[in-house]
């Protein structure tokens, strides 16, 4: 008997005579003979706590990548997480809930979804945000679909300097939505080049900042799309200091929320920001918290606009998101409650601040130069004679950066990309130089 | 409960005819099954459909109906109070609730239709 | 009790944390960001102090039920407890603190996670191939039906394979993830048993039909005693048959999907794997293949060369990427861990368990409430709450909530009118689910005698009933600047 199942042999007699069967087996009888012949164990003994904790605490130890000083960005970050983020996510009654179809005993969950989306509605200057989709990747591929609903159009343009696992994710969507993603370049400067927009466009994706770190200008480009969604992909800690994409028209603002008080955990789980404009609220996909009144007139918070979703409208649901990313999008409502408007644009310029300082250092390095000379935020692609060469330098003494292959994917050859976070100590600044510098 | 001069479909829509046109609404039954009608998803007037295409949607919190064509034609009516008040549909039905009118391109494709003994029957006196 | 949001609380200058200095920099900074693209006007954030943030998440949580709280027999959801050694094996610092992007030799132990728990659920599954990059059931569905349409694309039959067959006892998930795709949906209606009719799936299949997407058991509990036959069929007509795995509680350790016929299977992890659900995720849907489906398997698939372990991207059939990444990584530590703990034998009892429980339940319950199919179920079972006049399921359900129970889930199947899906779980000992008989015995006499006290449940619960028709008639779903 495991420590997780409660029954005893006495239970299960009791329980059995109650069924009316003579034992356990008879439960399965509806089964197919045939299929239940066919079984095969995995040859697994049941294991004790202790071996098991020590089995994963090994393989956890086995990879070295834990202890590289990560000036390594790419989509995922290493900001610093606050000790009362991980308190809250260890609270059971929060963990361990269900979605909260039943509100009466969800108004823990339904409030802080609805604190929540006031945070991603203030930080995208969108009217309405949902509880969150699984990651920025998908998020923004839904975006895309809910374009692709809305205005019509097949063609969605996508940039060269959109993160190329994100486009690799909404090519796969794409491809099986029927659309068409057209390539729009990046200038000199690493910015967006948009020269025209062509016939049949439901869409626009905008990085900002984009994969190379560059700050894009988002001013004009609605206007030039008209019906079309003008869709922003963003990295939330920027949005600290840099001015949201509500104010220039976007359809809709997605992003990969990991910054917001969520470790890189190997890539997952992570957060799917998903926000846009009342007006596109019922082509929304994702649930929403609403603020309602109970019997007693009471303010309470229900699931709101369920009819958008699958359980209810099944083929003509937005989308066939369920199962979300809630646990996360709480990590992001305590992270962004604890920093407050004042900590959240100190880690942003404290990030941008960094960044400028390293990337300026390097620069006067002999060989080394900005690969692309557009402003930037927390992260920005060097050139050098060498590169690959750098990359080992660097690893050989303990610092992770974004290696020549995946800037290659984004159509950036020569170089490598540094991300710096505020948990950059000036040690760690001087470390990175200085390897390069004796390297040569 | 269920008006003699209107035809009905198995879908629960009434059909008043009025000149070539057709106005469409759902049933009483139809609304006290959906519950309070939160919102009413309208057709474009101007568009034209064909028979059995869906045309409008009538949303209660957790429950979508769907209205559908009676017959081929032209929207030339949407009912817009709903936008603002879809709560119509359950207090008054047959009347302010209605939907949208049609303008019919075969008048015989409405020969189809349910009379209110058969609706009636249908559901059961619950029309 | 207070009430409010987070925002109600703190003072401007409030603070929870305390953050690195910028020495008096910020304005100097600020102006090296293109005038355009500079934040204008701060977003309105709470200001707080780290003791009131504290209390009041604590509040949020005392105002929620979870699986910890006690009795959670939510159908279909198999609401069962967390362990809490998989929770600390998921905080480890070597699995949170791992970058994606760092090179593989720098990964080995996180890749080992992956490999190991990839060959143990296609070992579940009885099924070749595995992808563990699907972050939800839904997302798994999806996967698979991209994959479906893969296969037919390389076989030259995708313009006339268009639709996709669901018995109408589907989750929702079912006919939205084969909509994304662009297939069609039919239904195929139940027999009297509860199952799939044969007949009628026989005269819907042809040329035009790319599968069927079946849940096994179905979403009554019942196992469908016929699907070899139905997959023999659908197989013999040229079609793929997908399996939602959304109830492998009920066979786990005893019968594959493979075994059965299934060209695709989704594990939801956060439900058969006891990894938590957070109030609505994160979740992972893993998504395990019959042979013809495994070149077309998402990039990159973990291998495993002597002692190492490698990414392979290099599959030139495959659909792509469905994740930036890995999947739900720190989702899978703890169904590893899961695995690990309970072994064959441990699986084994998981389903007998969770069967016996779910017919026990049954039993006692159909004296009183009403079974529209009553036969031997799985691990869940479905009432239906008709026959009590101006009572309704739904009063039934938040009466629960005033016994000390989560409600089961409700109106779910469609095919049950007024119903009530209940699963117990195999973690709830036998005293628990005597209270939960017990319970629904007694409102069922509230019901004869008092339908008033049920019309108006929950009476002890944080909130009475909520108006939902206001929250969609004046829709509030953020809070008003001040």
């Amino acid at each position: 008997m495991k420590e997780y199942i409660p029954h005893t042999p006495e239970d299960i007699r009791a329980m059995l005579a109650e069924v009316g069967l003579q034992d356990v087996e008879a439960l399965f009888s509806d089964i197919p003979r045939e299929v239940r012949g066919r079984f095969r164990p995995l040859g697994l003994p049941p294991r004790d706590e202790d071996w098991v904790r020590r089995h994963l605490s090994g393989l956890a130890v086995a990879s070295s990548g834990k202890g590289l000083i990560p000036f390594l960005g790419g989509g995922i970050y290493d900001h610093f997480i606050p000790a009362v983020v991980e308190y809250v996510l260890s609270l059971p009654e929060l963990y361990t809930a269900y979605t909260p179809y039943q509100a009466e005993v969800s108004q823990g969950t339904l409030t802080w979804m609805f604190e929540y989306q006031t945070m991603v509605c203030e930080l995208t200057g969108m009217e309405v945000a949902n509880a969150s989709m699984y990651d920025g990747a998908t998020a923004l591929a839904e975006a895309v679909l809910m374009a692709h609903r809305t205005p019509g159009g097949r063609r969605v343009l996508v940039p060269r300097s959109l993160n190329p696992r994100h486009r690799e994710v909404l090519a796969t969507y794409a491809w099986g939505a029927g659309l068409e993603l057209v390539e729009v370049p990046y200038g000199e400067d690493g910015r967006l080049r948009l020269s025209q927009v062509p016939e049949g466009v439901c869409a626009l994706v905008v990085q900002q900042p984009n994969f190379f770190g560059m700050i894009e200008d988002l001013s004009g480009l609605k206007d030039r799309l008209g019906e079309a969604f003008l869709i922003v992909s963003v990295n939330p800690i920027s949005l600290g200091v840099l001015e949201p994409p509500g104010s220039f028209g976007a359809d809709v603002v997605v992003g990969e929320g990991q910054v917001l008080g969520l470790p890189p955990s190997f890539g997952g789980p992570l957060l799917g920001i998903f926000a846009t404009r009342e007006e596109h609220l019922r082509r929304m996909p994702g649930r929403i918290s609403g603020q309602t009144v109970d019997a007693e007139g009471k303010v309470g918070y229900v699931m709101a606009f369920q009819t958008r979703e699958q359980h209810i409208r099944r083929e003509r649901a937005t989308s066939n998101i369920c199962t979300n990313s809630a646990l996360c999008a709480l990590a992001a409502t305590v992270y962004l409650s604890a920093l407050g408007p004042e900590g959240l644009r100190r880690v942003a310029l404290l990030s941008f601040e960094r960044a400028h300082r390293l990337a300026e250092e390097l620069s006067a390095l002999p060989g080394f130069e900005p690969a692309l000379p557009g402003p930037f935020f927390n992260e920005f692609p060097i050139r050098c004679p060498d590169p690959e060469g750098a990359v080992s330098r660097l690893r050989e003494a303990g610092i992770a950066v974004l290696p020549p292959e995946e800037l290659e994917k984004a159509g950036l050859t020569g170089a490598f990309q540094v991300a710096v976070t505020e948990r950059r100590t000036p040690e760690e600044l001087s470390l990175f130089v200085s390897v390069l510098r004796e390297g040569r | 409960m269920i008006p003699q001069e209107l035809k009905y479909t198995k879908d629960h829509e009434w059909v008043k005819q009025e000149d070539g046109r057709v106005r469409v609404g759902i049933t009483h039954h139809a609304q006290q099954e959906l519950g309070d009608i939160v919102f009413v998803e309208l057709p474009a007037v101007g568009r034209k459909v064909e028979k059995g295409e869906l045309v409008a949607t009538v949303e209660s919190v957790k429950a979508v109906g769907e209205v559908y064509a009676p017959a081929a034609g032209e929207v030339v009516e949407a009912n817009s109070a709903l936008e603002s008040s879809p709560e119509l549909v359950n207090k008054d039905p047959y009347g302010e609730g209605w939907i949208f009118v049609l303008k019919v391109a075969d008048p015989a494709e409405l020969g189809e239709l349910l009379d209110a003994a058969g609706y009636e029957s249908l559901v059961g006196g619950q029309g | 009790m207070p009430t409010g949001t987070i925002y109600d609380l703190g003072a401007p200058g409030r603070r929870g944390v305390s953050l690195p200095s910028l020495a008096g920099r910020e304005e100097e900074l600020l102006a090296l960001i293109p005038e355009g693209a500079r934040r204008r006007e701060p977003p309105w954030l709470p200001e707080v102090s780290q003791p009131e943030l504290v209390r009041h998440f604590l509040r949020l949580a005392r105002l929620n039920y979870g699986v910890d709280s006690g009795f959670y027999p939510l159908g279909s959801c198999t609401m069962k407890y967390n362990p809490k050694l998989n929770e600390q094996l998921a905080r480890l610092a070597g699995f949170t603190g791992l970058h994606p992007l760092l090179p593989e030799e720098e990964v080995q132990g996180a890749l080992a996670v992956l490999w190991e728990l990839s060959q143990y659920l296609r070992g579940i599954a009885g099924m070749p191939g595995i992808t563990l990059q699907p972050a939800a059931g839904a997302h798994g569905e999806l996967t698979g039906m991209l994959l479906f349409k893969r296969y037919f694309q390389e076989r030259g039959e995708l313009e006339r394979r268009v639709k996709i067959l669901l018995p109408d006892s589907a989750h929702g998930t079912n006919p939205a993830s084969a909509a994304m795709v662009g297939f069609r949906v039919v239904s195929i209606p139940s027999n009297e048993r509860g199952t799939v009719d044969v007949a009628a799936l026989e005269a819907a299949l042809g040329e035009d039909v790319a599968g069927i997407m079946l849940t096994v058991p179905n979403t009554l509990g019942i196992f469908e005693e016929e699907i070899l036959k139905i997959t023999e069929l659908v197989h013999g007509a040229g079609g793929l048959c997908y399996f939602d795995g959304a109830n492998l509680n009920a066979y786990l350790g005893r019968a594959r999907p493979g075994d059965m016929g299934a060209d695709v299977f989704h594990f939801n992890l956060h439900k058969t794997f006891s990894t938590p659900h957070g109030g609505g995720g994160p979740g992972a849907g893993p998504v395990a293949v019959s042979e013809p489906l495994v070149p077309y398997l998402p990039v990159p698939q973990v291998v495993k060369e002597g002692e190492r372990f490698r990414l392979d991207y290099d599959r030139p059939k495959s659909i792509g990427r469905m994740h930036p990444y890995f999947g739900n990584f720190l989702v899978l530590v703890r169904a590893l861990a899961y695995i690990l703990t309970l072994g064959d034998e441990g699986l084994r009892e998981v389903s007998a368990g969770a069967v016996l429980a779910a017919n026990y339940l049954k039993e006692k319950l159909k004296n009183t409430y009403k079974l529209p199919y009553d036969r031997l179920c799985k691990h869940e079972f479905v009432l239906s709450g008709e026959g009590w006049g101006e009572v309704r399921t739904l009063d039934i359900a938040k009466r629960l909530i005033d016994y000390g129970f989560h409600p089961p889930t409700i109106y779910f199947p469609l095919i049950v009118k007024q119903a009530l899906m209940i699963e117990p779980t195999e973690t709830e000992p036998k005293q628990v689910l005597d209270a939960f008989c017990r319970a629904l015995e007694e409102i069922a006499r509230e019901a004869k005698e008092s339908p008033q006290l049920l019309r108006e449940a929950p009476h002890t619960a944080p909130v009475r009933r909520l108006d939902e028709a206001r929250a969609a008639r004046e829709p509030r779903l953020r809070l008003p600047r001040p």
